[in-house]
């Protein structure tokens, strides 16, 4: 903790004392949007700050909101949260060898995670080598879940609790990509540490891949010693959008210790499907992104958790200004909208044959007003409906939340 | 750092920015409506009696988390072998639970014991960690299921007298009304205290909670829930469950007790000031008449509609006149009901009075749909009604009897409750 708030000091310290000697030298690197850039590029896609020569850039950013919910009329009140405050630091090291780490302070600085710490080593555009801390492509959101580049103040909940954004594991793989005319190919596959059996054992009494997340120990080591596989492939054109398909699957139990065998090997398997575009003249932004996932939960254990799971999201932006506003060039006001879903257990009870149900949904219309493309001040309501295993009427639960989030 | 001193903010601005932020908030105030309302107090269960102080309350919420939120893995002391993980996973919402969560024993013919305590009995932890098999019920011994009941009211019921119980008793049908009803009279467990109002019968005490009136009092059923359905040891039960007769203590990795008597007591608490549910559309004219149909058919002779507490330690329950509908007694219901299995000195048909208080509400907590009796096995007012037999069969006679809209009336009485 301490080290990390004099890194930040430091960092803070650096830029200071030389924007106070001399401005010119701080360049400001902004994304670069004329390329076909992909959910996978999101990395490195990013405003960074560069101080003179040096050949290191620095970049982060900062989300903070206030909320109000009300569960069934009974409400917390209001509330701030700076959710996350994350640093990133890339650097060419050499021509085609890159290094990026994405270091994020969560809930306060409670909770340090390195999200991101690996080094890219280009031999050609269709093979790089990747090692270090990785981002597990799999959705479209945990490679691209920067704050500032959302309307929405919460993360969308299938991204958060299916497919445990931001998911990162230690390993090594390979991506690469291949451009023609209009069209992009690209493709990513990982061998990294995975998930453990916090995942069918956890206070949230359901199948929660989010619980192993906890586990800090698998930047260490293997939980079970087999590689969690991720691989994506994703298609991008200018006219009509970027599609991406990913799988992730791994054993998440303990199943030998010390060469006995204790249980049975029970994978985890998620795959998903992601898409996005802008329709062309009116603007709209069109995200969406769908997750099923399949564990082997033994069936003697709880029917509390679940063996299969599916949930999504949709989120549409609508531009409805673009114009100077209290002197901020091209400033521009947003409507947004998403609808979600997440149902944790697919399946029916073994006593009655009755659905089991568990899930979750919900809708969230927003504003957003971006002074630059790079920050967005944003106000959200969101209601959401959460059933019970056994589906009794719903608990509803509605709020606002108001927030900015941006880069620095 | 970066300068915003640049940004050209005309007065202009400045009003638009203040008219915004005036307006945002005009709206977040106007928000209330979007915001879900409380729903009323006669649809949920959940909620303490009137009249608490606030030190009372204060230990209603602790009890209401070890109920509601305390979720029990392995690392946690989980197992490893249970039945659920948690109060609420079968209990929802304080309310009757689903066949999914059904409790089963085994082991017990008469009132000899259980003969197959060396294999794990009375219950079947019919759930394990991985890893663990799961116990079975061993050949030949009988069983029954259980579904969890409704949580609410039971500390007005643990409030009665035992000579309020009494004076309902009439095993040889003295009055002739073809019904009698009798305790269960129960060996405590040795953390029992009785209070001012227990009677000793050569060292048994009046059970009065559970299908079979198997547990003395609260405490008694919340040790046994902890041990037995979730495999969470605590000082009143300090061993994991037994598996299949071997009954040492489960070498889990958590220190025991797993829970501590404070929480242990806290719940206790929460069970004793759960409100009880109240009674919906009461002056509904069908309803009214639905509650004479109710005496007039001899349902009352067992569930009885009411009922007053004397002087209580907690003073929000001393005094009180409630409905709960039972009269705490065991009944021969009849060779229907008949599973074979029974508890203490209960008859194995012979079944306790369930209350009938937030019957209405039970599928609310059930998945929408009614699964009554012991085991679930009625899936409608009207099927439950008519399973009774025994010293129920001349009140279900009366109910065949009634003209169709008679039995809606009483019907809607019953889901008024
Ligand atoms: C596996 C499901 C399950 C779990 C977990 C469970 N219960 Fe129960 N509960 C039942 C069943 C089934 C019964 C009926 C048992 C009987 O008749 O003996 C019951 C009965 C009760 C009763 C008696 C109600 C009455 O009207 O007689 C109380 C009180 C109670 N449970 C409290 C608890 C508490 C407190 C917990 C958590 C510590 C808990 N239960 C956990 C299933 C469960
Ligand atoms: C002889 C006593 C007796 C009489 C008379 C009687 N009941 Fe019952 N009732 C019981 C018992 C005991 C049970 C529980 C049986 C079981 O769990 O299998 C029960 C269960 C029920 C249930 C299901 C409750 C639940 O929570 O599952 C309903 C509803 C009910 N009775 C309604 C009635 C009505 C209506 C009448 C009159 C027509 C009536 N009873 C008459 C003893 C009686």
């Amino acid at each position: 903790m301490k080290k990390i708030l004099h890194l930040i000091l430091l960092f803070n310290i650096t830029i200071c004392a030389t924007a106070q000697s001399d401005t010119s030298l701080i360049n400001r690197i902004k994304p670069d949007s004329s390329k076909l850039n992909m959910n996978m590029d999101a990395v490195y896609n990013r405003p960074f700050l560069q101080v003179g020569k040096v050949p290191v850039s620095l970049g982060g950013y900062v989300e903070a909101n206030s909320s109000y919910f009300q569960t069934d009329g009974v409400t917390e009140g209001l509330s701030f949260q700076l959710p996350r405050l994350t640093i990133f630091v890339a650097s060419s090291i050499k021509n085609r060898i890159k290094f990026l780490s994405e270091i994020e302070l969560e809930e306060g600085g409670r909770e340090i995670n390195i999200e991101f710490a690996s080094m890219d080593i280009q031999l050609h555009p269709l093979l790089n080598l990747r090692g270090g801390v990785i981002m597990n492509p799999i959705g479209s959101f945990n490679q691209n879940h920067d704050g500032p580049k959302w309307e929405f103040i919460s993360r969308p909940i299938s991204a958060t609790t299916i497919i445990p954004s931001t998911w990162s594991n230690v390993g090594f793989g390979l991506f690469g990509k291949y451009a023609r005319n209009n069209l992009v190919w690209a493709y990513e596959l990982y061998l990294t540490n995975g998930f453990d059996d916090k995942i069918i054992s956890n206070s949230e009494n359901k199948t929660w891949l989010a619980a192993s997340k906890v586990n800090s120990e698998r930047f260490e080591e293997s939980f079970n010693g087999v590689p969690l596989v991720t691989a994506k492939t994703a298609f991008r054109h200018r006219k009509i959008g970027e599609i991406g398909f990913s799988w992730m699957g791994g054993v998440y139990n303990k199943f030998q210790e010390d060469g006995l065998e204790l249980d049975s090997r029970r994978r985890v398997d998620l795959f998903a499907i992601d898409f996005n575009t802008t329709i062309p003249k009116i603007k709209t932004y069109i995200n969406a992104e769908w997750v099923w996932a399949s564990i082997n939960v033994p069936e003697t254990y709880t029917q509390q958790y679940g063996n299969t799971q599916q949930g999504g999201f949709i989120d549409i932006v609508q531009p409805i200004f673009k114009r100077t506003m209290f002197g901020w060039e091209n400033s521009t006001i947003n409507l947004a909208f998403r609808t979600e879903y997440a149902d944790y257990n697919i399946g029916r009870f073994t006593e009655t044959g009755g659905n089991i149900f568990d899930h979750i949904f919900a809708i969230v219309p927003g504003i957003s007003f971006r002074p630059s493309p790079q920050t967005v001040i944003r106000a959200n309501y969101r209601y959401h409906w959460e059933r019970d295993l056994l589906g009794n009427p719903a608990a509803r639960t509605a709020g606002f939340q108001f927030g900015f989030s941006t880069y620095f | 750092m970066i300068t915003f001193a640049h940004i050209p903010l005309s007065m202009n601005n400045t009003t638009k920015v203040l008219s915004v932020i005036v307006s945002l908030t005009i709206g977040i105030t106007a928000c209330q409506k979007l915001l879900p309302p409380v729903p009323p107090d006669d649809e949920i269960l959940d909620g303490p009696v009137d009249g608490l102080s606030q030190q009372e309350n204060a230990q209603f919420i602790a009890g209401d988390i070890a109920f509601n939120e305390d979720v029990f893995t392995k690392e946690n002391g989980l197992g490893p072998y249970f039945v659920a993980t948690s109060c609420v996973s079968c209990h929802a919402g304080d309310g009757k639970g689903h066949p999914s969560t059904t409790l089963t024993r085994f082991g017990q013919w008469d009132s000899t014991g259980n003969q197959f305590m060396q294999y794990g009995a009375p219950q079947l932890q019919n759930r394990a960690l991985p890893g663990y098999n799961p116990e079975v019920i061993p050949v030949g011994a009988p069983s029954a299921k259980f579904i969890p009941p409704a949580n609410t009211g039971l500390g007005f019921l643990a409030a009665l007298t035992d000579a309020q119980i009494l004076a309902n008793v009439d095993p040889f049908d003295s009055d002739g009304d073809g019904i009698s009803g009798v305790p269960n009279y129960i060996v405590p467990p040795s953390y029992f205290i009785p209070q001012s109002f227990h009677q000793s019968f050569s060292g048994k005490y009046i059970g009065r909670f559970g299908k079979k009136a198997a547990a003395v009092d609260l405490l008694h059923q919340t040790v046994n829930a902890y041990n037995q359905d979730m495999g969470i040891t605590t000082e009143y039960a300090p061993y994991e469950p037994s598996m299949n007769g071997l009954a040492f203590p489960y070498p889990d990795d958590v220190a025991d007790p797993e829970v501590s008597s404070n929480t242990v007591l806290n719940l206790v608490f929460y069970l004793r000031t759960l409100k009880a549910p109240i009674q919906r559309n009461q002056n509904d004219a069908d309803v009214m008449a639905g509650k004479q149909i109710f005496i007039n058919t001899k349902c009352a002779s067992c569930h009885t509609p009411e009922w007053t507490t004397g002087a209580s330690d907690i003073s929000a329950l001393s005094y009180k006149t409630f409905f709960p509908y039972t009269d705490l007694l065991l009944h021969d219901m009849g060779s229907g009901l008949d599973d074979g299995y029974t508890e203490g000195t209960a008859k194995t048909y012979e079944w306790r009075t369930p209350p009938l208080w937030g019957l209405g509400l039970a599928k609310f907590s059930q998945g929408g749909q009614y699964f009554l009796m012991h085991d679930g096995r009625a899936t409608s007012i009207e099927q439950a009604i008519l399973m009774h037999g025994g010293e129920a069969a001349n009140s279900k006679n009366l109910y065949q009897g009634l003209s169709e809209s008679d039995k809606q009336k009483l019907i809607k009485f019953l889901e008024s409750l």
